[in-house]
């Protein structure tokens, strides 16, 4: 299925969940936040949430700033 | 001098850092180390996805265990914006609250558009954050985001990374002697003195990034804030002397040997 992942498209197995997704991609979770549609999912979801076709997901993380 | 306390926490160190524009993580630490401060500012962005996993992050180099961590919200333009990357900050750093509220106008002037700062501050507020907003020299200003509720005000000392120090001196000091909360001067500093200047008026902090980032000796620069800050915060203490149009001679005046 296509999601939009930090404005990009993407193509990913069917119901996957945000853990696999971080996996998958190797991202550490310890730094980050992930949001999907604008909401805020916390860390301790991202076992149990699927991701469905057409998913808005931003993951940020703190970079260099003033 | 009154104790600085933010958000419950004494802080030591009155220099407030940014992490932005440094050459790589090893220089932004050892300026940060050079610096003696306590809190650092980072920015929220996308993550750059497809990154060596097991590449540091700023994090892993200014840690929350040691700093505060101080989250901006650089980059927005609007409320809406700006309180979606302060949530998405507290995620981030496991529900802390502190944030700096920034909403510029333009990306030509970076100057903070004070009706929506003034909007996302009584979001941010109402959500239960702890504001340190950066706005204009307007005492006026100063005194509604107090009266919110911000935690810090943080007017500029003129615009950000322009290097010209604090342009408005008066509107600063007129700042600092209405508020009941702490002021830092945020953006403007050129190089140490004008954060001394910053701190003999009486100021409680300064916050920089690029005057010592994009200095030639980032370190070096690092270390002269910190000695500059401690140093006009004593001359603010000790009282400096009122300015005379005419000379005021420091010899005794009798006894000189030309007397008759």
């Amino acid at each position: 299925m296509n999601i939009i992942l930090n404005n990009q498209s993407d193509e990913i197995h069917d119901g996957i969940t945000i853990k696999e997704l971080l996996d998958h991609k190797k991202i550490h979770t310890k730094y980050i936040a992930v949001e999907i549609n604008q909401k805020i999912i916390p860390k301790s979801k991202y076992n149990q949430h699927e991701l469905k076709e057409g998913d808005k997901i931003e993951i940020i993380t703190a970079i260099g700033g003033g | 001098m009154k104790k600085l306390i933010i958000d419950n926490k004494e802080y030591k160190s009155r220099l407030i850092l940014g992490t932005g524009k440094y050459k790589d993580f090893e220089e932004t630490g050892k300026a940060v180390e050079a610096s003696g401060c306590e809190m650092v500012t980072v920015a929220i962005r996308r993550l750059n996805i497809g990154q060596d996993k097991d590449s540091p992050s700023l994090l892993d180099v200014v840690s929350p265990d040691k700093f505060t961590i101080l989250p901006n919200t650089a980059g927005c333009y609007n409320s809406e914006d700006a309180v979606r990357t302060c949530e998405l900050a507290s995620e981030l750093l496991s529900g802390k609250t502190l944030v700096k509220l920034e909403v510029l106008s333009d990306s030509k002037t970076l100057y903070p558009n004070v009706v929506e700062t003034l909007k996302a501050s009584e979001m941010l507020v109402k959500r239960g954050f702890k504001v340190m907003v950066y706005t204009t020299d307007d005492p006026v200003v100063a005194k509604e985001l107090e009266k919110i509720g911000c935690e810090c005000i943080m007017p500029l000392g003129s615009a950000i990374g322009s290097g010209l120090g604090i342009i408005n001196e008066f509107n600063i000091r007129e700042i600092v002697e209405n508020a009941e909360v702490p002021i830092i001067v945020d953006a403007g500093v050129g190089t140490a003195s004008d954060a001394c200047i910053a701190m003999e008026l009486g100021c409680d902090g300064v916050l920089m990034n690029t005057a010592i980032a994009c200095a030639k000796n980032p370190i070096l620069m690092a270390s002269a804030m910190k000695h500059a800050i401690e140093a006009g915060s004593k001359a603010y203490e000790a009282g400096r002397i009122a300015k005379t149009l005419k000379g005021v001679a420091s010899s005794p005046k009798d006894g000189v040997i030309t007397d008759e």
